[in-house]
C-alpha cells in the first residue's frame, strides 16, 4: 500500500475501532502494534484504507464482530483497540 | 512427471471438498511431525499414473509465522504441481497467497472455488482475464456439487510457473492484486438475503445465545441417539460373538497369572465391564463403550464444522473463556468432553498456545463428567429431588470457573485473544463430512486404542499384585475423617479410574445419606480423569505437564471434599 503523509494523520475524527457503534463504519487509518500484528491482520484482508462494519459487540468485554467487504471476521477487543478509524 | 500435488488455499474455502472430489475413498489424515497440525493423504489417477495428492493446512501466506503455515510451507516444498483454491467470494484477499505461490519456482494452476455462491451475491470474475494477467490456468468450480472438476483434473497438466511474477514486498504485492482486480473484478449490489439474516441472528449476543443453547440441545439429542444405537450393536457383538471365543480360550489358558491378565481376575466368570483381562476390559471400553460415543461427537461435529456454525459460537462465548485463560474455541472440548472425555482431550488441540491447552485439559478433566457418568449421577440422585443433582452440578459450574480464572492467573505462556475468520453459512458435503469423520475415528482406532488397552493392562497388573487394594485400604481414614464418607468408598475412586459411571453406582450398595452421595459423586467426577482420558491426556500434554494437572486435579478434589463436607454435613 503507498503511505501518504496525509493518510496517517490522525485528526479528532479518528477512533479506536472498538469505540465503534454497532452498526456504523470506518475507514481504517492507521494499525498500530509490530510488524507481526500488522501482517496478521493484512494477509485477513484487514489493512489501511478498507472500510470496516461493525457487525456486533460481545458484552463483558467480548470481541467484536467485523465486516469487510464480502467476508467477516471476529477480533478480540485488545486487538481492536489497535486499529483506528475514521468514522463515515 | 507428476508425483505429489498439493492443494493450496485461505482457510474456509472449501479446499477440502475440492480434496474429496479429487481423491477416491482411500484417504489418510497424518499428524505434521512435532506439531499437532493435521493434513490429509488420498491418491488419483491422472493419464494411467498414480499421483499423490496432499491437502495442505489452510493459510493466508506462506510467512511462516505459525505451525500451520510452516507445516503448510515444508509441504509446499515437496510438491510437483500446486493446486491453489481460491474463494472466489473473496478474490482480492485470496489473491494474496496466489501471488506468493507464483513467485516461487513451481506450475501453479488456479481452482476459482465457489464459483457459484459469487454469482450468487453479485460478484462477476472475469476468469478469463485472470488467466490472462497471471499466465497460469484458471478453473472456475463448485466442489460441493463437482462442477468444474474435470475441467480442474484435464488442465492439471497446463499448471505452469510464469516468470513474469517476481517475488516482491508485502506492499508490492497488495498494488499487484489492487490492479488486478480493477481488471477483472465487478460486483452488483445485492440486497440482505436469508442468510445474512440469518447469520445476524446467530452472532448476535442475545438471539446468539439462544440459538447455540438449541443448537448444542439438538447435537446432544442426535449424539445420543446415534450413540445409543451403535453402542447396543456393539454389545451385542461382544456378548454373542466375542465372549464364546473367549471363554474357549480361558479353558485352553487354565486357571493363573495369564488367565487373570489376559481375561478375568475371577477364573470363569467375564464381565466385560470389570474383569480387567486385557482381552476383556481392555479391548471392550475402547470399543463398545468409548467407540460409539466418538463416531456419533465426531460426525456432529464435523457437522458443525463444515456447516459454519463454529466460529460463530467460539465468537459468542469468547468473552467467558477468555477469563478462563482460553478463548472462544476452548467451548469445543467442553462441548465434546460431556459426551466421553476422550475426544475432548483431543480437541484441545484447537486452541493456540501451550498454556491454553493445559487449561483446557485440566478443567476437562477435573469439571465435566462424560455423558453416562452424568447418567449415572441422575440414576443415584434423582429419587432425592432435582435439588441434590443441581448441587453437583452447581459445584462442577463454579469449579470450572475458579479454578479456570485462578490457572489463567497462575499458569505462565500467553493466551492470545481470538481472531477468526467467520465463513458464510455453507450445505455441508455429505461426502466431506463423512471423510473427515471416519479419518478421525480412524486416528482414533490407531493412535487411542493402544494406548487405552495398555492403561488397563497396567490396571491389571496393579490390582493382579496387590498394590489397588493396598491404596484402597490406606485411603479409608482419609474417606471417613476428610470427606465424612464410609471407608469403601475408597474403593469406588480406585474403581473410577477405570469407568466413572460404574464407580457411581457402586456408591448405592453404600447406603449413604443423599448429601454424602453428593460429595462422593462430585469427588468422583473431579480427583482424575479415567484411563481412556488420562492416556489420551499424556499423549497430549506430554508426561510433565500430566503430573503437573494430576496433582491440580487430587488437590482440587481434596479440597472440594472437606469444604462440601463443612458445608453439607456439619464438622
Amino acid at each position: 500500500m503507498p503511505k501518504n503523509e496525509g493518510e496517517q494523520c490522525m485528526t479528532e475524527k479518528t477512533k479506536s475501532l472498538v469505540d465503534l457503534k454497532k452498526g456504523s463504519k470506518g475507514k481504517i487509518i492507521e494499525i498500530q502494534g509490530g510488524h507481526g500484528f500488522n501482517k496478521r491482520l493484512n494477509v485477513l484482508g484487514v489493512r489501511e484504507g478498507q472500510i470496516v462494519r461493525i457487525i456486533t459487540k460481545q458484552p463483558l468485554m467480548g470481541p467484536l464482530t467485523i465486516a469487510m467487504g464480502s467476508s467477516q471476521m471476529t477480533i478480540g477487543r485488545g486487538m481492536a483497540s489497535k486499529i483506528f478509524v475514521e468514522e463515515l | 512427471m507428476i508425483k505429489k500435488i498439493v492443494l493450496m488455499g485461505n482457510p474456509n474455502v472449501g479446499k477440502s471438498v475440492v480434496f474429496s472430489r479429487l481423491t477416491g475413498a482411500k484417504v489418510i489424515s497424518s499428524n505434521y511431525p512435532g506439531t499437532t497440525v493435521d493434513y490429509s493423504k488420498g491418491a488419483m489417477v491422472l493419464d494411467g499414473n498414480k499421483v499423490e495428492i496432499i491437502d495442505a493446512p489452510g493459510t493466508y501466506s506462506l510467512d511462516t509465522s505459525n505451525k500451520a503455515e510452516k507445516a503448510a510451507l515444508d509441504i509446499l516444498k515437496e510438491a510437483d504441481i500446486v493446486i491453489d483454491v481460491i474463494d472466489a467470494t473473496n478474490l482480492e484477499r485470496n489473491l494474496y497467497l496466489t501471488l506468493e505461490l507464483l513467485e516461487r519456482d513451481v506450475p501453479v494452476i488456479v481452482a476459482l472455488n465457489l464459483w457459484d455462491e459469487a454469482k450468487h451475491i453479485g460478484v462477476h470474475i472475469d476468469e478469463k482475464k485472470v488467466e490472462e494477467i497471471l499466465e497460469v490456468p484458471v478453473v472456475p468450480t463448485v466442489a460441493l456439487t463437482g462442477e468444474g472438476i474435470k475441467n480442474l483434473v484435464t488442465r492439471v497438466k497446463e499448471a505452469k510457473s510464469p516468470k513474469k511474477i517476481k517475488p516482491t514486498s508485502e506492499e508490492g504485492r497488495w498494488i499487484e492484486i489492487g490492479a488486478i482486480i480493477k481488471n477483472v473484478l465487478t460486483v452488483e449490489h445485492r440486497h440482505h438475503s436469508l442468510r445474512d439474516r440469518i447469520n445476524d441472528l446467530t452472532i448476535k449476543p442475545f438471539s446468539g445465545i439462544l440459538l447455540a443453547i438449541g443448537i448444542i440441545f439438538i447435537s446432544f439429542w442426535i449424539v445420543r441417539i446415534i450413540g445409543e444405537y451403535l453402542s447396543f450393536l456393539i454389545v451385542q457383538i461382544f456378548e454373542n460373538g466375542y465372549k464364546p471365543i473367549l471363554i474357549g480360550l480361558g479353558d485352553w489358558l487354565g486357571d493363573g497369572i495369564a488367565y487373570n491378565i489376559l481375561i478375568s481376575q475371577d477364573y470363569g466368570e467375564i464381565i466385560f465391564t470389570e474383569s480387567l483381562g486385557i482381552l476383556s476390559t481392555g479391548i471392550y471400553i475402547p470399543l463398545a463403550v468409548v467407540l460409539p460415543y466418538i463416531i456419533a461427537f465426531y460426525f456432529m461435529l464435523s457437522l458443525l464444522e463444515d456447516s459454519g456454525y463454529l466460529p460463530r459460537l467460539a465468537t459468542l462465548v469468547d468473552n467467558i473463556f477468555h477469563k478462563l485463560g482460553m478463548h472462544g474455541y476452548g467451548i469445543i472440548p467442553l462441548f465434546l468432553g460431556m459426551g466421553c472425555n476422550v475426544p475432548g482431550a483431543l480437541a484441545t488441540r484447537s486452541l493456540e498456545t501451550k498454556k491454553q491447552r493445559f487449561i483446557a485439559a485440566t478443567l476437562l478433566a477435573i469439571a465435566v463428567p462424560c455423558m453416562a457418568q452424568m447418567a449415572m449421577i441422575f440414576g443415584i440422585l434423582g429419587k432425592y429431588g432435582l435439588y441434590y443433582i443441581v448441587l453437583v452440578f452447581l459445584t462442577l459450574g463454579i469449579l470450572y470457573v475458579t479454578i479456570g480464572v485462578i490457572l489463567n492467573r497462575v499458569i505462565k505462556g500467553s493466551s492470545p485473544e481470538i481472531f477468526l475468520e467467520i465463513p458464510p453459512y455453507r450445505r455441508p458435503s455429505f461426502i466431506t463430512t463423512g471423510k473427515k469423520t471416519w479419518m478421525r475415528i480412524k486416528w482414533f482406532l490407531k493412535d487411542a486404542i493402544p494406548f487405552m488397552i495398555f492403561g488397563v493392562a497396567v490396571i491389571n497388573i496393579l490390582y493382579t499384585v496387590g498394590f489397588l487394594q493396598l491404596v484402597a485400604n490406606s485411603l479409608q481414614i482419609f474417606m471417613e475423617g476428610l470427606f465424612g464418607l464410609p471407608g469403601e468408598a475408597s474403593i469406588a475412586m480406585i474403581i473410577g479410574f477405570l469407568r466413572k459411571d460404574l464407580a457411581v453406582g457402586m456408591l448405592i450398595s453404600l447406603n449413604l445419606t443423599p448429601y454424602q452421595l453428593v460429595i462422593a459423586a462430585t469427588m468422583l467426577t473431579v480427583y482424575f480423569p479415567c484411563v481412556a482420558a488420562f492416556m489420551v491426556l499424556i499423549k497430549e500434554l506430554g508426561i510433565k505437564d500430566m503430573i503437573k494437572s494430576a496433582i491440580i486435579m487430587i488437590s482440587t478434589a481434596v479440597i472440594v471434599g472437606i469444604i462440601l463436607k463443612l458445608i453439607l454435613l456439619g464438622v
